[in-house]
């Protein structure tokens, strides 16, 4: 298990590095200066010198070559000092971490609405297989899957906030109104559609291994035994197929990072998305660069405490033993 | 007594019995001969499902190449006809310009149809090399490749995509790139593990004892007898690349303008949904049914083909 534990930790930190190494490639190798904006006279009319440039330039790592320039920044990174914005001068690492409760509770509702749906449906397709039920459930999960999130996002914005105006349409918070109630009101549709997709991978998921466990020999004996069938069910189908949707609710989180992107700017989510997409269009260098680490950081742990749970969860998978 | 059966009546339905069993065996010892399509054919045969999507799709891919046939130009704008309903001439209406909705639906299905595809067949051809080579050579070189499609499968594609695209020019061609840099590596799990698993049949090993070259053996023997596989593997990914590309598009990092995909026609018409929702309803509802036709397919063909789960 030790062993186990080792081995995909350096597998994360290897893939942390090569997403690193991309982004940061990317960002080197891209045309345009990111001290442009300084050198033009802006609302300031100030042009700044050669001098005070190359200062500048300095100050922000982005003197030598890309080798140079990569170990500094890691060499920072790992010191916890993210640099700091082009646009705003704020520090980048407490610029996320202001954006991230907003991010977090979006994905942390999401989440548990995607479970608290998809867990009973799959549980009534997964018993009811092959019925009308399971039918109609199924037909649903490919809806889910096929269904571009951000068309789900409009097309509610057009029913609930212009039609019926039950909904506000963007935004986090009313002007004025500093009430739960109203956060709750700005978040219920983009919760909606960032769970749309998980709750369908979900709800799949938990149908086949209800199905798969439903054959197994224990089920038989429980019912020779004469226990019910709901007792069945919620005595121990139920723990057996909730264990394998611990990898999946892990291995989720990478959608759950974009489609909280792509949510952010359907409803104006004033969060990390929306921040990230700010500092790609000003070409904010050290601010796309914090997020996209973070959220590969928030991924990759994801997949990580995914797999080492599982293993816990789970006596019969010996890791590490091969 | 009556009840008694002849012996000859017991042996005529035996008879029956048996040529029913024979005419069974016989085609199931003949659909080894048979090809990939008559397999295909057979599984949108039992399949009304499977087969009603791939009509669905076949509707949308002919009307998006023939999309030229209809009588209006996607770009041009009638000003006197701004946003205007759906009627006889203008099936779903028009834009905010004056264009025919339709008819710019169809013309963006062919950018989002061709991405889509495209990328399909870059992330096919990788997957296959890749995982028949790491299944067939095996030892370090499977390990090494695989690690690499670890890596890959767990690298916030889109993320990187987007980041990608805010620096980098962007064109068709490099959208095609990036979309299948991010997705062969589910391509070449399914193919390794196919590929492990044909190896050790006696007409891989027949081929080897008779001196065929390796590459021989992966191009002739091994690859085709998954065909089936990758069809249901490269239908999925169709269907996922379609939908990352919207996704792109609609951030404003897919295809570049002046060409529009669904995606991109979609973002546009977020600006007017105050004024014209059917704007926004007609591309995504596009998007929508070729995804989900694409997705049933895969899935019922998959469940067709799969000998595991004949009962």
């Amino acid at each position: 298990m030790k062993k186990f534990v080792l081995k995909r930790f350096l597998q994360m930190a290897l893939v942390w590095i090569l997403v690193s190494m991309f982004a940061f490639a990317i960002i080197y190798f891209a045309p345009g200066d990111p001290l442009y904006m300084y050198m033009t006279p802006g609302a300031t009319g100030h042009k700044l010198t050669e001098a005070e440039l190359q200062a500048m330039r300095e100050s922000l790592g982005l003197t030598g070559n890309v080798f140079q320039q990569y170990a500094a920044w890691a060499q920072k990174m790992m010191h916890g000092n993210w640099g700091i914005s082009i646009q705003t001068k704020e520090n980048v690492l407490s610029l996320i971490l202001g954006k991230l409760p907003c991010t977090m509770g979006l994905m942390g509702a999401s989440m548990v609405l995607s479970l608290i749906i998809a867990i009973p449906l799959g549980l009534i397709a997964g018993t009811h297989k092959n019925k009308l039920s399971d039918n109609i459930i199924s037909a649903l999960t490919y809806v889910g899957v096929s269904m571009p999130a951000f068309w789900l996002g409009i097309m509610l914005v057009i029913i609930f906030s212009m039609q019926l105006q039950w909904l506000p349409s963007s935004g986090m918070r009313s002007i004025g109104v500093n009430t739960t109630w109203d956060l709750v009101k700005h978040a219920i549709m983009p919760s909606i559609v960032l769970s749309m997709n998980n709750m369908a991978v979900f709800v799949r998921y938990i149908r086949s291994n209800t199905i798969t466990q439903m054959e197994e020999e224990y089920v038989l004996t429980a019912v020779s035994k004469g226990i019910s069938k709901k007792g069945i069910m919620y005595g121990q189908v139920l723990k057996n197929c909730m264990l394998p949707v611990i990898t999946v609710v892990g291995s989720r989180f990478g959608t759950l990072v974009t489609g909280s992107f792509i949510v952010e700017s359907v409803f104006n989510w004033p969060g990390l998305g929306t921040l990230a997409m700010s500092a790609i269009n000003n070409r904010d260098y050290p601010v796309v660069m914090g997020i996209t680490m973070f959220s590969c950081t928030i991924l990759l742990l994801g997949n990580f405490l995914a797999d080492i749970l599982y293993g816990f969860a789970d006596p019969r998978i010996k890791i590490g033993k091969e | 007594m009556a009840k008694l059966v002849s012996p000859l009546t017991q042996a005529a339905i035996n008879a029956e019995e048996f040529a029913k069993v024979e005419r069974e065996k016989s085609y199931v010892e003949a659909s080894f001969e048979r090809g990939l399509l008559h397999h295909l054919g057979k599984a949108l045969k039992d399949n009304k499902l499977a087969l009603l999507c791939l009509i669905i799709l076949c509707i949308i891919i002919f009307s998006s190449v023939f999309a030229f046939l209809s009588p209006y130009d996607p770009d041009a704008m009638d000003v006197m006809l701004k946003m205007a309903p759906p009627s006889a001439e203008h099936w779903f209406g028009t834009d905010e310009l004056g264009r025919d909705s339709f008819t710019r639906a169809l013309y963006g299905g062919r950018v989002s149809l061709t991405v889509g595809f495209a990328a399909m067949v870059v992330s096919v051809i990788i997957g296959t090399t890749v995982g028949s080579i790491s299944g067939y050579v095996g030892g370090t070189v499977d390990a090494v490749l695989m690690r690499i499609v670890d890596i890959f499968q767990s690298v916030p594609s889109l993320l990187l995509i987007i980041v990608f695209f805010s620096f980098v020019p962007n064109n068709m061609m490099t959208l095609v790139v990036m979309l299948a840099l991010f997705s062969w590596s589910g391509v070449a799990r399914i193919v390794r593990a196919q590929t492990l698993t044909l190896k050790e049949r006696d007409f891989v090993i027949a081929a080897k004892t008779l001196g065929v070259s390796h590459p021989m053996i992966i191009l002739k023997h091994i690859i085709p007898n998954m065909t089936t596989q990758i069809i249901v593997a490269a239908s999925l990914s169709v269907a996922s690349a379609i939908l990352d590309e919207s996704a792109l598009s609609f951030l404003g990092y897919g295809v570049a303008l002046p060409k529009s995909s669904w995606g991109s026609m979609l973002q546009n018409a977020q600006q007017y949904i105050l004024y014209d929702p059917l704007l926004a309803l007609i591309p995504g509802a596009f998007i929508l049914l070729t995804v989900l036709c694409l997705n049933i397919l895969g899935d019922m063909l998959q469940h067709a083909l799969d000998p595991k789960l004949h009962k």
